[in-house]
């Protein structure tokens, strides 16, 4: 039925293929150190729908390694980062947070990059034994405290607390949320619900969307038939950047804000002027150039948003702070302990205090694997294009 | 072609494959790769099902990872949440995607072609959708945690102990599958792929035959799902996505159709090479989307059959 | 009644790309009886180039947008070339398969070549919304709406009119006869890839100010586009266009007034409740199958 020539190109094809096949299993063989290097294990979604949050996260954490290692390493020993991409998918980051156990036999890891995926990885890092600084904002994650598991971001209970707040101070008495059908998003609406009551306020809508959806005009619709005085967007990424897009396209004006996800430039520049107004509390670094000359932030945060402006020529993001500070948390505490050994590290991560981040000044205990407080939460309002430092 | 039917034939295959699940362990360097390969093996099992519907009964499914995350949540459910012990939280979870898919498969399997593949491919999405709205029962687009598999105060969780677990559950598959292929069924199977006139009017029922082969490959795809619930200890929505579904499709037309080995072969190519293209992050789409162009362009008829055929030097 | 015009406008602006996408699929499926999943894609290269060009290599937005339709055709015509011709003789399963690994091979392209994130091209015109009652529309909505109309009035005055067109429709009821009388069915085959690519990218580019694009966003909307077709008819690009609308509203509708999280579910519960009742779609005649 086959013609000589087509088999011999089958048979042809079978051997590059195994030629090809030998030569990339070659390349999976780790190459020989010359010193014993900190292993540092980095799961980021880099690609896929949240590589606004792992992209600058991978970038942040390539300049850190360079600038830590050209400081002298930790220890007198270099660091070296082994970055992976799970592209969001909890699947891809517990088989990459094996490898990067087993096989690459990492000191510790900072990430991943989503709650989801933290939640999903949980389980082998607590058969591993080895400390997890997660760059996700869940609260789940710290609570029930995990005794390998800390994070870097605030969390959605303070993020609502923020706006609430200033909610009240603005005389709003109803709200309406959107909120995506996703974990994070979900957690934000959950704490919403929660703390309302206690600023004085009422859940007049409380709508949900598709994770991927490209069109809110219903649930604005229902949230403007509410007659909601504001809006809380708990959602993140291009869903928040649509409905802010919605908003406008509505023509609405009561006070849209959103969880501190929306804290980035990328978020301002998709909107096209859309979010003239809106309202996000964000972690220090992302108004920099307007703290206070005795805010103990301003050194770090001034310097990690010139530096990653500098080496990437985009502006710093909230993302790219999570993980400035998960890695150098992480390196604190080696040095810390004089060691990599995982059970010192741990230890010493627990007994953090007044470590000075870019997102904000930590203090962590046995039963506070986050150690932030409302301190380092600055409210901003994004006017003309950037955002602005709300007094 | 298909293979060689026959009793003998088979058995020495299926002693080699039992003995080269047997020997890989010693070549695995660390539970990394045994995780790979339990994937792989899992992979695989789904696909033998698969394959008994695509290459041998000619219907193609492309909503098969629906059946695979049925079995997975209802392993999770039930053994979190009704304190059902594993192995009869598994078998219940068979029971509802065999349920299903004999509920669904009655009216689908009128269609044909492109309008069999589209009917298949809305019920996955559909159903996906399901697992990521009921965030109750599914825990939502993240996923929820999934309880170790336990028998009495036996408790599995070490990844090379799961290895012999998986492995022998393949071998069963197999062996199964054949037992199927070389009975009555497995020729009414053949005869529809080839003449389902001529099968019809020599008074086969066509459309029962058509939802017996739905329901087992189902079932197939739902043990895989809950050992694989098990293994990971986590299970996402992702698990009943449109590619996942394409995934093991590629798997089983990538080893050859009716083929039982080459599902086999497909399945484990497949999932190695994803986690090869792991290291080269970036390129994971071109190199996954370049292989499947070529090797269908270059290789319609798959991996084994073609090979088998240049080995036996035979036209 | 006017949550009721919010939600059918939203509803007919995406039903547009869902049509504009079907009528693609049914043009390359008349021409050689191929499902092509990687339809999809030319919608997104359609707005990633566009981006790309607009803003890296400062082009006129008119300019970027031919351009970038021109990209789209041309990968459909190199996806005609490598993968149809080549397996011509090959079963429908592995046509389909081809046509997936190409959609994934030209996500992997585009995603490496033009980034992850997610890109904005601004509106057109102007962005300020057209209030009708209660209701506000989005002046982009208008855009896209018009670009169906003028597609379906092109198809209708290309196929009805022209040579090629006729040539087309011959090659589509058989292939065989059509060679005998001395139509050339490769270069018919050649250019409906070629168009179908063009229409994508057409569709894409003008749904891009509302949505936004990304290397991704072609799954679904292929999806939901070969929906479109199939209710429509696959035949049939003029069904393509009834089916897109009709999917685009009833999906618009359902969310708004039923559960916004199960929208994504409704444009395939119609297509089972189309194919179970009645597979040939609602606007072909029902094909006999000789044995």
């Amino acid at each position: 039925m086959s013609s000589s020539g087509s088999a011999r190109r089958s048979f042809l094809f079978g051997r590059a293929a195994v030629a090809a096949a030998a030569i990339l299993a070659g390349a999976w063989l780790p190459p020989a150190h010359a010193q014993p290097a900190i292993k540092v294990g980095v799961l980021v979604a880099s690609t896929g729908p949240l590589a606004f949050v792992g992209d600058p996260e991978a970038k942040t954490v390539k300049l850190l390694v360079e600038q830590v290692n050209r400081a002298g390493g930790v220890l007198g020993r270099p660091v070296e980062a082994v970055v992976y991409d799970t592209g969001a998918d909890a699947r891809q980051a517990t088989t990459l947070a094996r490898r990067l156990i087993e096989n690459d036999k990492v000191d510790f890891m900072i990430g991943p990059s989503s709650s989801g995926e933290t939640m999903a990885v949980v389980p082998i890092i607590e058969e591993a034994g080895l400390p997890l600084i997660s760059m996700a904002a869940a609260n789940a994650i710290i609570e029930p405290v995990k005794k390998w598991v800390f994070k870097t971001p605030h969390s959605y209970q303070q993020a609502i607390e923020k706006i609430f707040s200033d909610m009240r101070e603005r005389g709003i008495k109803t709200v309406g949320i959107i909120a995506g059908a996703g974990g994070a998003d979900q957690d934000c609406r959950n704490e919403a619900h929660k703390s309302a009551a206690a600023y004085g306020l009422r859940i007049a809508a409380d709508e949900t969307h598709a994770p991927a959806d490209t069109d809110m005009t219903p649930q604005l619709t229902r949230i403007r038939g509410s007659g909601a005085a504001a809006i809380l967007g708990c959602n993140t990424g291009s869903t928040s950047v649509i409905t802010t897009r919605n908003y406008r396209q509505m023509g609405m004006k009561v006070p849209l804000y959103f969880q501190h996800g929306a804290g980035s430039q990328q978020f301002i520049d998709q909107t096209a002027g859309a979010s003239e107004g809106v309202r996000v509390p964000v972690p220090a670094v992302l108004v920099a150039s307007q703290l206070a000359a005795d805010d103990p932030q301003l050194e770090i945060a001034s310097r990690y948003a010139k530096a990653f402006k500098a080496a990437t020529g985009e502006a710093v993001s909230a993302f790219g702070a999570y993980a400035h500070d998960a890695l150098l948390l992480g390196l604190d505490a080696v040095r810390r302990a004089g060691s990599a050994d995982k059970a010192k590290v741990r230890e010493q991560l627990e007994k953090t205090s007044d470590f000075i981040g870019a997102t904000g000044i930590y203090k962590m205990t046995a039963k506070d694997h986050m150690g932030l407080d409302q301190r380092s939460f600055k409210m901003a309002e994004i006017r003309n294009g950037a955002f602005v430092l709300v007094k | 072609m298909s293979e060689r039917r026959g009793g003998t034939s088979n058995r020495w295959a299926i002693l080699l494959l039992a003995g080269a699940i047997a020997l890989l362990p010693a070549f695995l360097p660390n539970s990394f790769y045994f995780d790979l390969a339990i994937k792989a093996m899992l992979n695989a099992l789904v696909c033998i099902g698969l394959n008994l519907m695509i290459g041998y009964a000619g219907q193609i499914s492309l909503g098969h990872a629906a059946f695979f995350a049925i079995g997975g949540y209802a392993s999770a459910a039930l053994v979190a949440g009704a304190g059902l012990p594993a192995p009869l939280a598994l078998v219940a979870g068979a029971g509802m995607s065999a349920l299903v898919a004999f509920v669904v498969g009655r009216p689908i399997l009128r269609l044909k072609g492109h309008y069999l593949a589209m009917a298949t491919l809305g019920f996955g999405i559909i159903l996906h959708t399901v697992f990521m709205r009921e965030t109750g029962l599914t825990g939502g687009p993240d996923g929820r945690i999934v309880p170790a598999f336990a028998v009495g105060a036996l408790r599995l969780t070490r990844l090379e102990h799961w290895y012999w677990l998986v492995g022998g559950a393949l071998v069963l598959g197999v062996v199964v599958a054949r037992l199927l292929v070389d009975s009555a069924f497995g020729r009414a199977l053949r005869g529809l792929h080839d003449a389902e006139a001529a099968v019809s009017a020599v008074g086969v029922d066509v459309a029962a035959i058509k939802v017996r082969v739905f329901v087992i490959s189902a079932v197939y795809a739902s043990v895989a799902g809950s050992l694989f619930a098990h293994v990971e200890r986590f299970i996402t929505p992702g698990e009943s996505g449109f590619i996942r579904s394409i995934e093991f499709v590629t798997m089983v037309v990538l080893g050859g159709m009716a083929s039982t080995f080459g599902a086999i072969a497909g399945a484990a190519v497949l999932t190695v090479l994803t986690q090869v293209s792991a290291t080269f992050a970036d390129y994971k789409h071109i190199v996954l989307g370049t292989i499947l162009v070529f090797t269908m362009a270059v290789m319609p008829a798959g991996i084994v059959p073609t090979l088998a055929r240049t080995f036996s030097r035979r036209k | 009644m006017d949550d009721f015009l919010q939600f059918l406008f939203s509803g007919l602006t995406r039903g547009s790309v869902y049509a504009i996408v079907g009528i693609g699929f049914s043009i390359i499926y008349n021409a050689s009886r191929v499902i092509n999943f990687a339809q999809g894609e030319f919608v997104m290269i359609g707005g990633m180039v566009t981006v790309y060009l607009l803003t890296t290599w400062g082009m006129p937005l008119a300019l970027a947008a031919v351009v970038a339709t021109a990209a789209a055709a041309a990968t459909a015509a190199v996806l005609e070339w490598v993968a149809v011709e080549r397996a011509r003789s090959a079963t429908p399963t592995t046509i389909i398969i081809i046509t997936i690994g190409a959609s994934i091979l030209i996500r992997g392209v585009v995603e490496v070549l033009l980034g992850k994130r997610d890109y904005l091209l601004p509106a057109f015109g102007s962005e300020t919304p057209i209030v009708i009652g209660d209701a506000s529309l989005q002046p982009q909505s208008f855009w896209v709406l018009g670009t169906l109309v003028a597609v379906a009035l092109g198809l209708k005055f290309f196929l009805g009119s022209t040579l090629a067109g006729k040539a087309m429709l011959a090659t589509a009821q058989n292939a065989a006869a059509a060679r005998i009388v001395g139509i050339n069915t490769r270069r018919v085959l050649f250019y409906s890839f070629a168009a179908s690519g063009a229409l994508g990218a057409i569709a894409g580019i003008v749904i891009t100010p509302i949505t936004l694009t990304r290397f991704d966003i072609g799954v679904m909307l292929g999806l939901k586009g070969f929906c479109a077709s199939i209710i429509g008819g696959l035949a049939n690009p003029f069904g393509a266009i009834a089916g897109g609308l009709g999917v685009g509203i009833i999906e618009a509708l359902a969310g708004g007034y039923l559960s916004s999280a199960y929208q994504d579910a409704v444009a395939f519960l119609i297509i089972l409740l189309v194919l179970m009742v009645r597979p040939q779609g609602l606007f072909s005649r029902a094909a006999v199958e000789r044995v």
